[in-house]
């Protein structure tokens, strides 16, 4: 999982040879193709489903990074979903008159709309910030069902609950390297057919916009932790009263902050109505800006953890809706993961938690043995228990910004 | 010293009339902007309901203000239960499973009935209360995630255990003799005022004297506070929050009650969402105070129920009045803030002028 910690005081011969992302991504994809084999479920992992992952994972990613974004300069967004939500009426709307990518622009504009209300609220008049999220859900639902019923209607393919038969942004498919990596997916070779599902999913089909997506935590990273600009975007969130002294403008890197956590999350609730599906539908987000918060809490507010967590969720929010057999699978996947995990613990003495994922691990390990199939919500809530375990057994390790959520008035330093 | 206090009351209105104004305006705009016309809307709003929406406005008073309260007893002690949402809907569903099983008959159904449904609420509650005070997860990002759960396990477990018609699903419905109506104050066409929106009195009534005339409701707002002086005057913290966070979810599991027992007599599509995240927003409305939250409940059920009539009189869609309650909340907490701080700036000139008064008296 992503919260492990790295250098310990003596690296022990697994920790040496578990170090580094590179061989934890080789390992887990070793674990999964032995798990597909295994219960010769090749759905699992074929280039379709993480096709479908990659599509779900984006819009959970884009919530999960305008939380990132806000919550870095010391302001909670729970307004996410609300934002989505006009981000998902936005992308809508200006596709419809101007084509899929000025739409992104406008998910973009509509979500920014709602940072700018979060923002005026939490950091101008010092709102409390989850006060203030609860009411911008309530705004953002509201004004999408409004305006979609209002505007909509009239619109070819609209009507008051949905818009359809929007263009989509493009897709991008590299000639070559698609049809023979797809041939080797085909072929259910261990470890080999596993990477080459990889390689067909990012090389086949995959929209322009998922690029985007990936191209923005990229960027992010980079702007907040390798620039002047990022530095004191975050000091605003970990000692605000400090990076006053040091002459930066707080309130403008917290409006900053809010209004690209909008953005952002307006762009997720795009790439639900663009690529996800064919058009805007109403309750479109169904709870995803609270999943995006969950993965950035998952991922312990940095952008590498968020993408693991956000990649997590998206991957089983699309094993739903495929094969039931692949779900039944990675119950199998989740035993081994956890009775990993509970190993590692171990190795490091802390015997609380190893019990608990042992056990944990072991009961899903009977529940894969002991039934043929699992119910298809079940998976739904995954997203859900995970993270309420991952906070229960890793709350002390979880380290999130020390002035989050605080309220910050200019000139209170000193 | 008498203006003075009449100025503390005109101030302590002043805040809910800056947000009734700010979304009025907001609302016009709005309509307005997509090309609709706002006098329409404002006309057929204070139009003088019909019986049938008046009925209405009681019944989702009603529970709305029982939601309110649920959120109220959290605020009061510095908890912030987004989970009412989950709470509710459990406990719905398991009261109403259990009501249709009809293990007993009649009154005893009923209240074992609610028993039940204030017992999931609080075991739901619970389950947050408990991640705070054993492992410090913040109860907002956990009960968002309960609510989340919630919701799949209900429609899983009432689509594994309920009664199937064509397309819908609900729990066997409860005995006729079971119910318990209320009173037709109109024609029977205009419904029926349920008689267990009286939960929503004894509920608000019970909140007034827990809070101030209780030891427990002492020790209650004094946590809210300041959580290290209730320690220091002999409170465990842990315990009051695990205590209220489950008093708040056993609140919330009555919410729906007077529904289920008045009209909808199952679990199913006639279940109302959204009735926590209304409570919580009553509450923000009128500060966590029994009468405060009253006139916000009557509001918001207003707004709800005579929007209704706009599909009938105009052709503005009824789900302009969720802007409206929802602009209403952040005017309300953004201007209760503004006149804070004014008012903080208004006493300290008071006392800064009655003190250089002294200075100059003793010169």
């Amino acid at each position: 999982m992503s919260t492990t910690t790295k250098t310990p005081a003596t690296p022990s011969l697994l920790e040496r040879l578990t170090k580094g992302w590179f061989y934890l991504a080789l390992l887990g994809i070793a674990v999964v193709s032995l798990v597909r084999i295994v219960t010769d479920t090749n759905d699992l992992d074929s280039a379709g489903t993480i096709r479908a992952a990659i599509i779900a994972t984006c819009p959970i990613l884009m919530a999960a990074l305008g939380g990132l974004w806000a919550e870095r300069a010391g302001v909670v967004n729970i307004g996410l979903e609300g934002q989505m939500i006009l981000g998902t009426w936005g992308a809508a709307f200006f596709t419809y008159h101007y084509g899929p990518w000025i739409g992104i622009l406008g998910a973009a504009l509509l979500g920014l709309i709602g940072g700018l209300m979060h923002a005026v609220a939490t950091v101008t008049f010092g709102v409390d910030h989850i006060v203030s999220g609860v009411a911008i859900n309530l705004i953002g639902a509201g004004a999408a069902t409004y305006l979609a019923e209002a505007v909509f209607s009239d619109y070819n393919g609209g009507g008051p609950r949905q818009l359809v038969g929007l263009d989509p942004p493009t897709n991008i498919t590299i000639p070559g390297i698609s049809d023979w990596s797809l041939d080797l997916a085909d072929k259910h070779w261990f470890f080999v057919s596993d990477i080459a599902s990889v390689v067909a999913a990012l090389t086949t089909r995959i929209s322009s916009l998922s690029v985007v997506v990936f191209a923005l935590v990229a960027l992010s990273a980079f702007l907040l932790w390798r620039t002047s600009f990022g530095l004191r975007l975050r000091s605003c969130g970990e000692n605000p009263q400090a990076a006053e002294t040091l002459g930066v403008n707080v309130i403008r890197y917290k409006y900053i902050a809010v209004l690209i956590s909008g953005a952002l999350a307006g762009i997720g609730g795009g790439f639900l109505a663009l690529v996800s599906s064919s058009g805007y539908s109403a309750n479109q987000t169904g709870g995803r800006g609270y999943i995006g918060l969950a993965a950035m809490i998952f991922g312990n507010w940095r952008p590498s953890g968020l993408l693991a967590g956000a990649l997590t969720f998206g991957y089983t929010d699309s094993l739903r809706l495929r094969d039931a057999d692949a779900v039944h699978a990675l119950l199998l996947l989740v035993a081994l993961g956890l009775l990993v995990l509970a190993v590692l613990r171990l190795v490091r003495k802390q015997v609380e938690g190893a019990i608990v994922m042992g056990v944990a691990g072991a009961a899903i390990l009977a529940w894969f043995l002991f039934t043929d199939s699992v119910p298809r919500e079940f998976t739904v809530m995954t997203p859900y228990v995970t993270t309420l375990f991952v906070l229960a057994l890793g709350a002390q390790r979880l380290r999130m910004p020390a002035a989050d959520g605080k309220p910050y008035r200019k000139g209170s330093a000193g | 010293m008498n203006a003075f206090s009449l100025r503390r009351v005109g101030l302590a209105l002043l805040a809910p009339a800056i947000a009734v104004v700010v979304s009025v305006i907001v609302t016009t705009i709005v309509i307005a902007a997509v090309g609709s016309s706002p006098g329409d809307f404002w006309s057929a709003m204070f139009s003088n309901p019909l019986p049938r929406i008046r009925v209405n406005v009681v019944n989702q008073t009603a529970m709305i203000y029982t939601s309110a309260v649920a959120a109220a007893i959290g605020f009061r002690m510095g908890l912030f239960n987004i989970g009412l949402e989950g709470q509710y809907l459990m406990a719905s569903f398991a009261a109403a499973s259990f009501a249709g099983a009809a293990y007993v008959g009649g009154f005893l159904n009923v209240g074992l009935s609610l028993l039940i449904a204030i017992a999931v609420g609080a075991a739901w509650a619970g389950i947050a209360g408990i991640l705070r005070t054993t492992r410090g997860v913040s109860e907002v990002i956990s009960t968002i995630m309960l609510n989340a759960i919630a919701l799949t396990l209900v429609g899983y477990l009432v689509d594994r255990y309920g009664v199937h018609e064509g397309n819908t699903v609900r729990t066997t419905k409860i005995a006729a003799g079971d119910m318990v109506k209320g009173f037709t104050p109109y024609q029977a066409r205009d419904g029926q005022v349920w008689a267990l929106a009286i939960i929503a009195v004894l509920v608000g009534v019970g909140f007034w004297v827990l809070l101030n005339k209780t030891r427990f409701g002492f020790d209650l707002r004094a946590s809210g506070q300041s959580e290290s002086a209730a320690l220091a005057s002999g409170v465990n913290p842990k315990r009051m929050i695990l205590v209220s966070m489950m008093l708040s979810g056993g609140v919330a599991g009555l919410i729906w009650m007077p529904a289920l027992f008045g009209s909808a007599g199952s679990y199913g599509t006639s279940f109302q969402f959204g009735l926590g995240f209304l409570g919580i927003a009553v509450a923000l409305l009128g500060r966590n105070s029994p009468i405060g939250m009253l006139f916000g409940a009557v509001l918001f059920a207003y707004l709800s129920a005579q929007s209704n009539t706009l599909t009938f009189s105009t052709d503005i869609s009824p789900s302009i009045v969720q802007i409206t309650q929802g602009v209403a909340v952040l005017a309300v907490v953004i201007s209760y803030e503004v006149v804070r701080r004014w008012r903080a700036r208004l006493e300290q000139r008071v006392v800064s002028r009655e003190l250089a008064g002294a200075m100059g008296a003793t010169a």
